[in-house]
């Protein structure tokens, strides 16, 4: 059956607390998910105060700062630090977004910071994202096609055809929205997921790509594609405003388009 | 513990083909139903009070029993697709897996028989 519970060796325990040096007046407790693949020991949510006059505005910039000037063995990813890298997502304040998109101020309370939900954890608030890398390969994410290019040219769509991929191309792969769902917590073996879903979605929907009846065949299944049952969430934590709800749900209008 | 490459747990048994009649019969029970709700809660609150002979007299009139039928017979076919999602979603075990949506294949199948013998012979007065 489904698992409602972490096992025991998973449960997050009390961890260290970090004082902020004296003389700091705007203070905000930082309470982050630590864990270290090396020893036996559980998870641990350790509290930084950060003194918000001597940071940045982001939730990015306070990591930087821990790992920084507090305590160097803190383990996240990080790369652009403006949202177009993906690199930083992670579940901040109950909600999977971009640490270099989630500006401090928007949290009221403590900032809670884990790692994305229900994948395995590296280290820290690194997951491990291996499976949906590789679900992302098995959609083949690339153009098909049989018909060679222009010799002297691109391949050309129409404005029409080309903005048909609006809403799809701006994907950064950042993977809030698939760990957001709670079918792909559930089945995330079978189901592909609402961020691999809208990768395919931007193929089949791509006017140069020839083999979009393969690229429906492939997704026609109980599992890969219908385990989408429209809860949204994805569509919810977009950090780049992006709908994939709407991408998978016009996977299932092709797919019965093509039957009636 | 599998070493088995993770494209290749990825593509898994490859795709069933099928689904999109699981889909599109939830869609058309789904619409059906709304009309067809409507119709018989409204039916039925203009039998509020009424006895056991008018109840089958207006059963007995040859639309009233086939929307009768026709709302409990979409009922039970979209509770059946839903109930097999929900079996899919949650019971990961192959066997209980198997089991439970065999039983509510069966179920179904029974409790569709029940209900258009029962209605059709309160409408026949047999």
């Amino acid at each position: 059956m489904v698992e409602f519970a972490l096992p025991a060796n998973s449960r997050v325990q009390p961890g260290k607390v970090f004082k902020a040096g004296a003389g700091a007046k705007r203070i905000k407790l930082f309470k982050i998910y630590r864990y270290d693949p090396d020893s036996d020991a559980n998870p641990r949510l350790d509290t930084y105060e950060i003194d918000l006059d001597a940071c940045g505005p982001m939730v990015l910039d306070a990591l930087l700062k821990v790992k920084n000037e507090i305590d160097s063995t803190l383990t996240f990813r990080r790369s652009c630090r403006e949202g177009i890298c993906g690199s930083c997502a992670m579940n901040i304040d109950g909600t999977n977004t971009l640490a270099c998109l989630k500006p401090i101020a928007d949290i009221k309370g403590d900032a809670k910071i884990y790692p994305l939900p229900h994948m395995p954890v590296v280290k820290d608030l690194v997951a491990d994202l291996t499976v949906p890398y590789a679900q992302l390969a098995s959609i083949k994410p690339w153009m098909q096609t049989q018909t060679a290019p222009p010799p002297d040219g691109e391949r050309l769509q129409s404005p029409e055809e080309r903005e048909k991929l609006d809403g799809l191309w701006e994907c950064i792969l950042c993977f809030c929205c698939q760990t957001s769902c709670p079918s792909y917590w559930w089945n995330g073996d079978r189901y592909l997921g609402p961020a691999v879903l809208l990768q395919a979605a931007r193929w089949i929907h791509d006017s140069r790509d020839e083999f979009t009846g393969e690229r429906l065949d492939a997704l026609e299944d109980p599992f890969k594609l219908y385990r989408c049952h429209t809860i949204m969430n994805c569509t919810t934590v977009c950090p780049k405003g992006l709908n994939p709800a709407q991408a998978i749900g016009s996977i299932k209008r092709k797919l019965i388009e093509r039957t009636a | 513990m599998t070493l088995r490459s993770p494209l290749g747990r990825a593509r898994g048994l490859g795709s069933a083909k099928s689904g999109v009649g699981h889909h599109w019969a939830v869609i058309v029970t789904a619409v059906g139903l709304v009309p067809l709700s409507l119709w018989f809660v409204t039916s039925l609150i203009g039998l509020v009070g009424a006895d056991y002979a008018v109840v089958r007299g207006w059963l007995g009139q040859p639309l009233n029993t086939a929307l009768f039928l026709l709302t409990v017979l979409m009922v039970v076919h979209h509770a059946q697709l839903g109930l097999q999602v929900v079996i899919e979603d949650y019971v990961h075990g192959e066997g209980a897996k198997m089991a439970s949506l065999i039983a509510v294949r069966l179920g179904a199948a029974l409790l569709a028989v029940a209900m258009t013998v029962s209605i059709l012979k309160v409408a026949f007065g047999v």
